[in-house]
């Protein structure tokens, strides 16, 4: 009984809205509601590759796909960066102070996604509280253009999956057996050499779920860069919510999804494999 | 060295949202910068219509969301830890972890064109707004709760189950009196989180919604970009406020049933 209807609710609901996507990306255009034809019909297939050709017309499509990687690239490093000692820190605190640590990581999330970047947007926009205190402190002469820009996202982005690398980290860590960094030190081992031979190692395929954990979501982000990223910034999420919203060209927008899907299925792959792995 | 970069991490991700509660209390009508002591803020929220019919709908669709999510990621989480080989499982558990890993900007246009075509084939939904984007939350839920679900039952002592069965109990009274009381927690996480999750959600929302259904995160992101104003100051502390009370009640209630279970033991 409940894999009848499970599985039926996951036909209707995740299988086919992906089949449609597929579908739409080769329908053709149309000025009505919604805005495309079905191109399937009882005449037949009468697909287009509009959607195709206003893709490859010019390289601006290709941009914002590299811009997306990069982004995504660089904000799941900042993030592995900062959580990887956060991790090794609550991981080696006394047990009894390790939910509190954690619980401290967590919590900033429960005060939702959106009020974090309006608080973002409040610290660092031209008369935010950040250019107030460096005015009154005589070091700036004029407001720093601080929002709207690629730091400015990046800080964003960060602060938003921080947790998702946080977690996987911590928990390699935490299973990591402390005899193991003992016996290093005993056979002479300083602790930097302790670190890259025993402990860095050992919490690698942490490191790697942490990363790809930020990257995925980062990679089609479209809220972030709205609200902190200079207007140039104009990653996947973005260019497929514009071609929805403004354009209405809801074929390219599917076509941008499934080049989205293509991309990231390969990062999917390893951390479906790094999760199967003991 | 590392501790003294967990201090930092933790600054860097507490700062702003203290930043945003202290400035809520400034009478400044410029964000972010202190003007004296005044609650006009949260006067001005008090009294912003929009703003409270929008979190109420959200409200609303978070409580169905999660509810649905639950049930149906029960289901699912019960399907994958306990039957065994079936034809189409490989589907079944790729479908139930696709929600996890699909950009989000994805899983709203997929949703939205699922929408589109049965209002096309059957007329239904008329119009798009609290409903559709209820059935969107509790799919986006349901893989959520599916994977807590799943490894709860996982870690479940099969023993005790079967020690009921050899009593005599018969598979719906062991699935009431054993399975449900000890998979509690984890429906109880499993909602938690769908409700959180649904409560936070703009893109799959915008994508989904209608012209009746603006819910809260909508609502605040076409205002932040527009715009800051001190009125987002006073939400982000009644939300964090009403966050940290949901807590604390979970927490004692955890707390309870951790005593009651320990006496039982």
């Amino acid at each position: 009984m409940p894999r009848a209807l499970t599985f039926g609710w996951l036909l209707g609901f995740v299988a086919a809205p992906c089949a449609l996507v597929l579908v739409i990306a080769f329908a053709p255009s149309d000025a009505g509601v919604p805005p495309f034809l079905w191109p399937l019909g009882p005449q037949g297939w009468r697909g287009s590759l509009e959607a195709v050709a206003t893709l490859t017309a010019d390289d601006f499509y290709l941009r914002a796909l590299l811009r997306s990687l990069w982004v995504a690239a660089q904000t799941a490093a900042l993030g592995l960066a900062l959580a990887y000692p956060m991790a090794l820190a609550i991981a080696r605190a006394p047990a009894r102070a390790q939910p509190a640590l954690l619980m401290a990581v967590l919590l900033p999330f429960w005060a939702g996604f959106l009020l974090r970047m309006a608080a973002w947007i409040g610290l660092l926009r031209d008369s935010g509280w950040l250019n107030t205190v460096l005015l009154a402190l005589g070091l700036v002469n004029e407001p720093l253009p601080l929002l709207y820009s690629h730091p400015a996202m990046l800080l964003g982005l960060v602060h938003a999956y921080l947790p998702f690398a946080l977690l996987p980290l911590y928990a390699s860590l935490q299973r990591l057996d402390p005899a193991l960094e003992e016996a290093a030190a005993d056979l002479g081992a300083g602790r930097f050499t302790v670190f890259r031979t025993v402990t860095l190692p050992l919490s690698a395929p942490g490191a790697a779920a942490a990363f790809l954990l930020v990257f995925i979501p980062a990679a089609g982000e479209y809220v972030v860069p709205e609200l902190l990223g200079p207007p140039e910034a104009q990653l996947l999420g973005r260019v497929l919510w514009g071609e929805f919203f403004q354009n209405r060209d809801w074929p390219l927008a599917c076509l941008l999804a499934l080049v989205l899907l293509v991309l990231l299925l390969l990062p999917m792959r390893l951390f479906q494999r790094l999760e199967q792995a003991p | 060295m590392s501790r003294l970069l967990l201090w930092l991490g933790l600054g860097f991700l507490w700062a702003p949202l203290l930043l945003l509660v202290g400035y809520a209390f400034s009478a400044s009508p410029i964000p972010f910068q202190w003007g004296g002591f005044s609650l006009r803020w949260f006067a001005a929220l008090a009294a912003d219509a929009r703003l409270l019919e929008a979190a109420w709908l959200s409200l609303r669709i978070a409580l169905g969301a999660a509810t649905l999510a639950t049930l149906l990621g029960g289901g699912m989480g019960w399907v994958l830890a306990r039957q065994g080989p079936f034809r189409g499982r490989a589907l079944f558990g790729a479908l139930a972890g696709a929600p996890l890993v699909l950009p989000e900007v994805v899983t709203g246009l997929a949703m939205l064109l699922l929408f589109v075509a049965l209002q096309g084939l059957l007329g239904w939904p008329a119009e798009r707004g609290a409903t559709t984007v209820l059935l969107a939350h509790a799919t986006l839920g349901a893989a959520y709760a599916a994977v807590v679900v799943q490894s709860r039952l996982a870690l479940l002592d099969r023993g005790l189950e079967e020690a009921a069965a050899d009593l005599g109990a018969s598979p719906a009274v062991v699935f009431r009196t054993v399975t449900l009381p000890l998979l509690a927690p984890a429906l109880g996480a499993a909602w938690l989180l769908a409700f959180t999750l649904s409560l936070d959600d703009v893109v799959v929302a915008s994508f989904v919604s209608g012209p009746a259904g603006t819910t809260l995160p909508m609502l605040l992101f076409s205002r932040l970009r527009l715009g800051l104003t001190p009125e987002v100051n006073a939400l982000g502390v009644a939300i964090l406020a009403l966050a940290g009370l949901a807590l604390g009640l979970a927490g004692a209630m955890l707390a309870r049933s951790g005593r009651q279970s320990g006496k039982a033991g």
